[in-house]
């Protein structure tokens, strides 16, 4: 039920900022769901690479750290502009929005494309787990499985966040282009946007922990 | 509406802070600090998270409300990691057999 004054005041608020704190404060209360459904990856990676020091250093060492950082960058890249996205809204810019709305789902196909290619890598070399596996210069093949089992999981994991995003992002354009945000209502916007953000803060980790361990020792 | 609106001057500056800290990261990688490396490694993605959730985020502009659910959710991360980190680290410390 929307009052003449402002439209998009649902019946239950008092007022927009009100409405508009409790969609924020109900986004974070779900990516905190999805910070401790990740936890549990990194936990398990943490007690894991913990124990298999050896072979998780090799198996991480066998990533393309070059491909890696660019796509950390990429991904940046795209959270920037999703930030300007959400400030065009706020500011009622409606060509704007949806500028940098192509924009950030632009460079997020761009780091599914560069994900797609490194996994495809993956497949050729024999580094994906099961009974084809095999990684040079490590004794405990089974410990080196266990390293791209949880390497699969965890940019799987990632990507199909990434994939949800960019469909999310594709829904915004949809509505930016017929006219649904202004300076007044722009929710959407902002809550993909924090979604988007926190997809990006995983790979923030992910980063460094997968590809980066130990790349100083000699091999 | 009185919602903060940052500055384009702001955003740019941040994004390239970021991308400045994934150049360091990635090249402290190949120093050898020993033990220390897996510590900066994290310590500059706690930066870069830092970074992301207080302005693109903007945590730093949102409720107190907000401010406390953010902080309590990674409270219960540092509970799942450092109780299972207790119990891993520590079972080799008695020699209790069926440990």
């Amino acid at each position: 039920m929307a009052s003449a004054e402002s439209p998009a005041l649902q019946v239950q608020f008092d007022t927009e900022a009100q409405q508009k704190d409790a969609s924020t404060l109900g986004m974070w209360i779900f990516l905190i769901t999805e910070v401790m459904f990740f936890g549990g990856m990194f936990t398990a990676y943490t007690v894991y690479r913990r124990a298999y020091s050896d072979a998780f250093a090799a198996a991480s060492a066998s990533l393309n750290v070059t491909i890696g950082a660019i796509n950390t960058a990429v991904l940046l890249v795209s959270s920037f502009t999703m930030v300007m996205a959400v400030r065009a809204a706020q500011l009622g810019q409606r060509r704007a929005i949806v500028l940098f709305l192509v924009l950030a789902l632009i460079f997020g196909g761009i780091f599914l494309g560069v994900k797609a290619y490194e996994w495809n890598e993956k497949f050729e070399q024999h580094h994906v787990p099961g009974p084809s596996f095999h990684l040079d210069g490590v004794t405990q093949q089974g410990h080196a499985q266990l390293f791209f089992s949880l390497y699969f999981a965890m940019t799987g994991l990632h990507a199909a966040h990434m994939v949800i995003g960019v469909g999310l992002i594709a829904w915004l354009i949809w509505l930016a282009r017929k006219g649904t945000f202004t300076a007044e209502y722009n929710t959407p916007v902002d809550m993909v946007g924090l979604y988007w953000h926190f997809v990006d803060i995983i790979w923030i980790f992910l980063f460094p922990l997968l590809y980066l361990i130990d790349r100083h020792l000699p091999r | 509406m009185t919602e903060h609106v940052d500055s384009i001057r702001t955003y740019t500056l941040v994004l390239l802070a970021l991308l400045a800290l994934t150049a360091a990261t990635t090249l402290v990688a190949f120093v050898d600090l020993g033990a220390f490396s897996v510590v900066a490694a994290l310590a500059i993605a706690v930066c870069k998270m830092l970074l992301v959730a207080l302005f693109f985020m903007h945590v730093r502009h949102s409720t107190k409300l907000t401010k406390l659910v953010v902080l309590g959710g990674l409270l219960w991360l540092v509970i799942l990691l450092m109780l299972t980190l207790s119990d891993f680290t520590t079972r080799g410390w008695l020699g209790v057999p069926g440990r």
